[in-house]
Parts: C-alpha cells; structure tokens; sequence
C-alpha cells in the first residue's frame, strides 16, 4: 500500500512486453515487511541511520529501566523494504554499468513523447531500453515498442507509483544489456512517486509549459527529489501564461541543486541538451 | 488521507518483530516523525485506532517524537526552523537552502513486558 496516498498496490501487478502475452507477478504489498522477511534473519540493521539532527527524545512517564521490559531499538524507517531492495537494484546497474533514469510528472507533461524522439534519435549511439508506469493499457510501451527499443510495460493497477519491488521484476524480466541507458517511466502523478526510490542514477521530473509555473511550489516533494528538470513544450510558450522565469526560481527555492533542461519533444528544439546530458 | 497505510507499515514491521521476539504484544511503540514527512498527525490518530486494532500494537502506547523541519541557507549558512520547503532565510532573506531534517518516518523502538 502506498504511503503516500493510501492507495492499493495489492492488486494484480501485469508486466508486459508488447507482442507478447502478459504476465502476472502478484499482489505485492510493496511494504509488506513479509516479502523481505527472510533476508533479515539473523542479523541487525545497523545501517543508514546516520541523521544529523539533535532534536531531544523526552522519555518521561516510560521507565525503560524496568528489568521486566525489553525494548527493541529498530531505528527503522518505516519505508525500509522499498529502500532495501532499491539499493539493490542499485546495486545491479552499478555492476552492469546500466544508467537508469527514473522520469516522473504529472499526466500529460510528455514523457513518453521525449522518451519516444530520444530513442529514434540516439538509435545505434548508445543501447536503451524502457520500463513503462502505467496504471492501465500497454498503450505506452506499444508506442515505445515502435521505436525498436526494448520495453516491458508495468501495470500497476491500483497503485499510483512504481516501487523498487516492481522494478526489480520488471527488470528481471526486461535483461537490459550491459552499458546501457535504462529509463523508467513512472506513473503520471507529481505526489506519491516522489517517496519511492526505485534504485535509479538519477531522478528526472518533466515539467510542461501548459502547467502552471507555480507547480514546484504546489508539490515540492518532486522537485526536492529530483536531480534534472525537464521543461517540455517549449514551442507552445507564446499561446501560454507559463513563464521561464517563474518555474525556474520556483523550482530552485525548493531545490537549489535541480539543473533545467528546456526542450520540445514535438519540434526537436532543445533536444541536443538532452542527448548530450545523456551521452556525456 | 494516507496515514492508514503508513499505519498499516508500522504494523507489518511490529509483527515481524512480535515474531522475532516471540511476543503477542507489544506495550509501546516509539516513532519519530519529521514536519516535512507529509503525516498529518490528526489524520495519524484517527488511522491508528483502526489500523491497529487486532494487531501486536493493539494495546501499545504510541510515543511520537516530532522532528522540527531545520533548513541551513545557502548563502549565510544560517540554519533555521521552516515550515515550508521554500522558506527564506530569516537572516538574510536567500531563498535558497537545503533541508537538513525534517523528512523522518521512522520506527525508533518496540518495547514489551517480559512474561
């Protein structure tokens, strides 16, 4: 169940590979702690739990030195079987020197239209393949499928995001080669995928110019995670009250680290940015 | 909105842990929850009473240790309290900074009485 959002994933999670018959991996409760159960027999999380801060813990009222009351110190975050097995996938395109991208937006912005160009564009430079977000309809993989890439496409049903445990299948099933660029398109949705780590290089939020410039202030959580923004449809800037300047300096008070990309996917415009961002 | 399943991720962890110890209950629960970690704390309350309820963490008195969201300007290196994201610096009106806590949802401890 999403944290986030409240929203089932326990819901039959579909991968598909266009051309091919789907296939069901399961109701995944991506924090049922229970799915991970068995790597963490036996030995203590002592891990990432490193955290600066100095804020007091009152303990008034708990005597904790009653020699009949055992405590458990977990210092555990309550996301921790997503994070876990985010690090190993991680840890995977680490060792197969496969970059993964991790696309978020809202519905709409263009992902998959950058994503669609990017693959026709960079075809024979540089091997891609892509794992497609989608709460419902292979329509998406079917049109990145038409670029010749490799594609497995992830119905998440209920859910509103993908997880690393999704991923970890889909990747499974997918193969990419050695030395390639992985993107994953996550579910169209600017809050609940902000939570999720899916084991990426980098996470990359797409923003469009016929969305309000004030959205990085409306869901910073996105933009706080995000190490690229991408502003999509530039060409349609003279028919929108979307200002360059306004998303720019919003985004960046929210996260001052975040570097813009400013491209079309419809025209061409600005997607040498991107490919060089890419290749580099 | 999204406090129940954040309620239902805290019981799955006790319930390994029940297991884990070999108790059917668990008398306290400690959490440490940042201001900039999207949980409502109303919402929490209201989530718990149902989440909880048949569960290891049935009876468990919650303890919630808030953590104060601090950002430190980029500019001043001024470090402060926020409450947004995007707050200025207090001390030199920078609009840039960086969270430095604030985002914790964590479990710190389980405790229970033993038999």
């Amino acid at each position: 169940m999403c944290t986030t959002c409240g929203c089932s994933n326990s819901s039959n999670i579909e991968l598909t590979v266009p051309g091919k018959e789907s296939k069901n991996i399961g109701a995944m409760e991506i924090n049922s702690a229970d799915n991970h159960h068995h790597s963490h027999e036996g030995h203590s999380h002592d891990h990432s739990h490193e955290h600066g801060h100095d804020h007091s813990h009152s303990h008034e009222g708990h005597d904790h030195g009653n020699s009949n009351t055992n405590v458990i110190q977990l210092e555990k975050d309550i996301l921790w079987s997503n994070n876990l097995l985010a690090e190993r996938n991680r840890g995977y395109f680490d060792a197969k020197e496969i970059t993964a991208f991790n696309i978020v937006s809202s519905p709409g912005s263009g992902k998959t239209s950058i994503l669609e160009r990017t693959l026709t564009d960079l075809k024979g430079k540089v091997k891609m393949s892509v794992i497609e977000g989608d709460q419902q309809t292979t329509n998406d993989a079917v049109r990145i499928s038409a670029t010749g890439a490799k594609v497995v496409q992830i119905n998440t049903a209920q859910a509103c995001h993908l997880d690393s445990n999704m991923v970890h299948e889909a990747v499974k099933e997918l193969r990419p080669e050695e030395k390639s660029i992985l993107f994953i398109e996550n579910v169209g949705n600017l809050v609940c995928p902000a939570g999720f780590d899916l084991g990426e290089s980098k996470r990359i939020v797409v923003i469009s110019t016929t969305e309000g410039d004030d959205k990085p202030l409306k869901y910073p959580d996105m933009f706080l995670s995000a190490d690229i923004c991408i502003i999509n449809k530039i060409d349609l800037l003279p028919y929108v009250s979307f200002s360059m300047d306004n998303v720019r300096n919003n985004s960046l008070k929210v996260n001052h680290h975040l570097k813009f990309i400013e491209v079309s996917a419809t025209t061409g415009e600005g997607m040498q940015e991107w490919y060089d961002f890419l290749l580099k | 909105m999204h406090e129940l399943s954040i309620v239902v991720s805290i019981v799955e962890t006790a319930t390994i842990e029940a297991k884990k110890a070999g108790v059917n209950n668990f008398d306290t629960i400690e959490l440490e929850i940042g201001s900039q970690s999207g949980i409502v704390m109303m919402a929490l309350d209201f989530a718990w009473n149902e989440g909880v309820k048949g569960t290891v963490l049935q009876n468990a008195e919650r303890i919630i240790h808030n953590v104060q969201a601090k950002a430190k300007c980029v500019d001043c290196s001024h470090e402060f309290d926020c409450e947004s994201i995007y707050d200025p610096c207090p001390k030199c009106g920078c609009d840039f900074s960086d969270l430095i806590q604030g985002k914790e949802m964590r479990i710190s401890s389980l405790s229970y009485e033993e038999k």
